[in-house]
């Protein structure tokens, strides 16, 4: 090969310090070059290749996505249609829905870092079924295809949520085929969970218990639990409204005895345990960088595997909230208002256990830091205004507003899209092998933060003084807050990508990471960067607790404070179990 | 038990890679069970919107049939036990057979399901077959609809399940699956077939015996 022999004259690939051209001894042997073919890459089975893919894929939806987005906030400008017609921006907030939510943010953590993380934080070679994890990701392109082509045969206007009877029995889009395009998704998102499962609990390397499982495993786990549970009910349902389509089904149809009320039921079955896909992944990464920021063991390490747990399962009973003035029993109401505000508790403990870690920390301000820290104030203003909403009488006023789209958008894109970035911009260096400029890391972070700030913070007073969503022709009074609001997402825009630019560039001109850049702990961090193909050498025996930094006990510099002496016990209680 | 096992790629132990392909068949029947679950809830929704027309509705479907049918499809079940029984002891041609018998048993069901449909299709009781229709009211339709898509959907597992099982009783029957090392391929086969006449278990009252 004529490639080796260019890599043979380089002066010295040990050379930590020499940028540029020249490869590293564990690059050579890394899996980014296991075989150099489109079909190597196309047919591998190593979950870190097919994390790769993803990571391709998900991007590139996250990018179509956004420019719907970008389209429906240029119209919103001005209180007239003049950038879309009626029918046109149904469609655009359709597309940024779907695309969104089952193209980008389900995928996102668990397909790209869940894939490639897990196996080396469990001390795996790889996950249990390769093959099928692969398949999940033909999968998810095959629904991808078919999502791309209603974008291109002219969209479909129902919004992501599909209700009926718009769905069924009015719309004039393609709603069929984007049912199709979602069904086959699910079964990505299944095959995911499934592998997921078995994996954590089949292939953790000896030594590693439940007790020192890493956060982010315990978050995936509790999604992928979700994933299997929830899903097929969504694939059942969306079934049923193209065969109501196609067949004049009945089911959501008051005029044949059906109920339309039914679909949101069985929709938000799965849809809003969805939510909780799309968040406890983040969560799990935040756990992550927070740990790694403080560079001190994680305060209440059981409590925060917990809450993942807890999340999942109470997630499953607070569908109801979204039906409050759908005509939904009212003692109904009241319980689906009482568990959802119960959600908040251990989304709260998660909320409380990161800043006692923080607390005393010896904290850095990498990049990842930044994310993580920009995650915990969205993601608490998120959460706050969700309690507000799960309020009975409050509801009622704020229903179908913008504030409703401002307080899932700061879950979603202050939340899950940061977490998203902080965790490229943490493990960028293991799954490249190349570390990044870490100022240009620090200003994305700081742009995204500002930028989602002023798009988003607009629209909780538009929804208080009763701007309704999905609507582009308003009163003139709200064009203010719009415009700010527009302004906002272009810069959250630009911002968005930045990273992609200074990451890119970092490949070929990033010096080497060697294996612990960030010099924290974890399995992951013991191997090359990037790791070799088969992950370990030998399997690695664990024998300590997670998160095992370090103690500053009371003397040692200045104050120790109680939170360090809580977490030797947290930790001596970890390494037990 | 000294026995060839071909090991893949993540597992370093057979019992390891056998407990995990377990546990992947048993948490895909989860999901299998949550998409009937769907079926199920409108099923249930359906009938506590209107108790006494769905009663009715139920009345016309026939009985015999179905209670026919459950029988045969517990026989397959036993035949598929006993299978797995043979292959965990390594007689490979009574297993291959059993799984033949419950495969063909399991196209007596559906034979018998087709022979249902052409019965109700000459009633005009089942939709989009029947022309013309004719049903006495929405909510008798919109049973037949129900009954259409649970039978159907069920009706679609059972044919992968049949596809399974004779193409594993082939393999086995060629020598191609070792017993008892690969043991593990008729067990989830066995626990797929298994689930399937469960859903039918459940389907069976829900719609036949709601009169």
């Amino acid at each position: 090969m004529t490639m080796d022999n260019a890599l043979e004259r380089r002066p010295n690939p040990d050379d930590l310090n020499d940028r540029g051209l020249s490869e590293t001894q564990d690059e050579r042997v890394s899996y980014l070059r296991a075989g150099h073919t489109l079909r190597s890459w196309l047919l591998t089975t190593d979950h870190k290749r097919i994390a790769i893919l993803y990571l391709i894929s998900v991007t590139l939806f996250f990018f179509i996505g956004g420019a719907a987005a970008a389209l429906v906030r240029a119209d919103l400008l001005t209180p007239q249609a003049d950038l879309l017609t009626n029918e046109g921006y149904n469609r655009a907030f359709t597309l940024h829905g779907v695309i969104m939510v089952w193209f980008f943010l389900i995928p996102s953590i668990p397909n790209t870092f869940g894939n490639f993380l897990i196996p080396l934080m469990i001390g795996a070679r790889d996950l249990a079924f390769p093959r099928l994890n692969l398949l999940s990701w033909y999968i998810y392109m095959l629904g991808g295809l078919f999502t791309v082509f209603v974008l291109i045969a002219g969209g479909v206007d129902t919004g992501w949520t599909f209700y009926t009877p718009l769905s069924s029995m009015f719309s004039n889009g393609h709603v069929v085929m984007v049912a199709v395009a979602v069904f086959v998704v699910g079964f990505s998102s299944i095959l995911t969970g499934l592998n997921f499962i078995v994996t954590v609990h089949k292939l953790r390397a000896p030594g590693m218990s439940w007790g020192r499982l890493r956060l982010f495993v315990w978050a995936h786990y509790a999604t992928s639990l979700i994933l299997v549970l929830a899903t097929p009910v969504l694939s059942v349902t969306l079934a049923l409204v193209a065969a109501e389509r196609l067949f004049g089904l009945g089911i959501f149809d008051p005029k044949l005895g059906g109920d339309p009320l039914l679909f949101q039921h069985l929709f938000w079955f799965y849809s809003h345990p969805a939510v909780y896909i799309m968040v406890l992944p983040a969560l799990g990464v935040v756990s992550e960088l927070v740990a790694a920021s403080a560079r001190k063991p994680v305060f209440g390490y059981r409590f925060i595997a917990g809450s993942s747990i807890a999340i999942a399962i109470i997630g499953f009973l607070v569908w109801g909230h979204h039906m409050f003035v759908a005509g939904q029993s009212m003692y109904a109401s009241a319980v689906f208002s009482f568990l959802s505000l119960a959600v908040a508790v251990p989304s709260g403990i998660k909320v409380y256990n990161w800043t006692a870690t923080l607390y005393k920390g010896h904290i850095e301000l990498d990049p990842p830091f930044f994310f993580a820290a920009s995650f915990i104030g969205l993601f608490v203003v998120g959460g706050l205004t969700g309690l507000v909403l799960a309020m009975l009488a409050v509801d009622v006023h704020l229903h179908d507003t913008y504030f409703v789209v401002a307080h899932f958008h700061y879950i979603m894109v202050g939340g899950t899209v940061s977490a998203y970035f902080g965790a490229l911009h943490f493990w960028w260096p293991k799954m490249s092998g190349r570390i990044y400029p870490r100022i240009w890391g620090r200003l994305a972070a700081i742009f995204i933060f500002l930028g989602f700030n002023l798009t988003f913070f607009p629209q909780f007073i538009l929804g208080y003084l009763g701007m309704p969503r999905r609507y582009h022709v308003y009163d003139p009074s709200f064009q203010v807050l719009h415009v700010l609001s527009s302004a906002g997402a272009s810069i959250l825009g630009v911002a968005y990508l930045m990273p992609f630019t200074y990451l890119f560039w970092s490949m070929r001109y990033g010096a080497p990471a060697g294996p612990n850049p960030w010099d924290v702990r974890g399995l992951e961090w013991t191997v090359p960067s990037p790791p070799p193909k088969h992950n370990f050498e030998e399997i690695p025996v664990v024998t300590g607790p997670p998160y095992d930094y370090p103690l500053e006990r009371e003397g040692d510099q200045g104050e120790a404070g109680d939170a360090a002496e809580g977490n030797a016990a947290e930790g001596n209680a970890g390494s037990r179990a | 038990m000294s026995e060839r096992i071909e090991l893949h790629e993540p597992f370093s132990d057979a019992a390891q890679q056998h407990e995990a392909g377990m546990l992947g068949m048993y948490v895909f029947l989860g999901t299998e069970m949550m998409l009937f679950g769907g079926v199920f809830a409108v099923i249930f929704v359906t009938r506590a919107l209107h108790p006494a027309e769905f009663v009715a509705a139920s009345q016309k479907l026939h009985v015999f049939i179905g209670a026919l049918n459950t029988g045969v499809l517990l026989t397959s079940s036993f035949a598929v036990a006993l299978a797995v029984a043979f292959a965990r002891a390594a007689r490979a041609r009574l297993a291959a057979g059993l799984l033949v018998a419950a495969a063909g048993l399991g196209l007596v069901f559906l034979g018998l399901k087709a022979f249902e449909y052409t019965l109700e299709i000459h009633e005009g009781l089942l939709p989009l077959f029947s022309r013309p229709a004719n049903f006495s009211g929405p909510v008798e339709h919109l049973f037949m609809n129900l009954y259409l898509v649970a039978t159907s959907l069920h009706a679609i597992h059972m044919t992968i399940g049949v596809v399974l099982l004779t193409g594993l009783a082939w393999r086995i029957a060629r020598g191609g699956v070792p017993l008892p090392g690969r043991v593990a391929l008729v067990e989830n086969s066995g626990l797929y077939w298994h689930f399937v006449d469960v859903i039918w278990v459940f389907l069976y009252p829900a719609l036949y015996l709601a009169r």
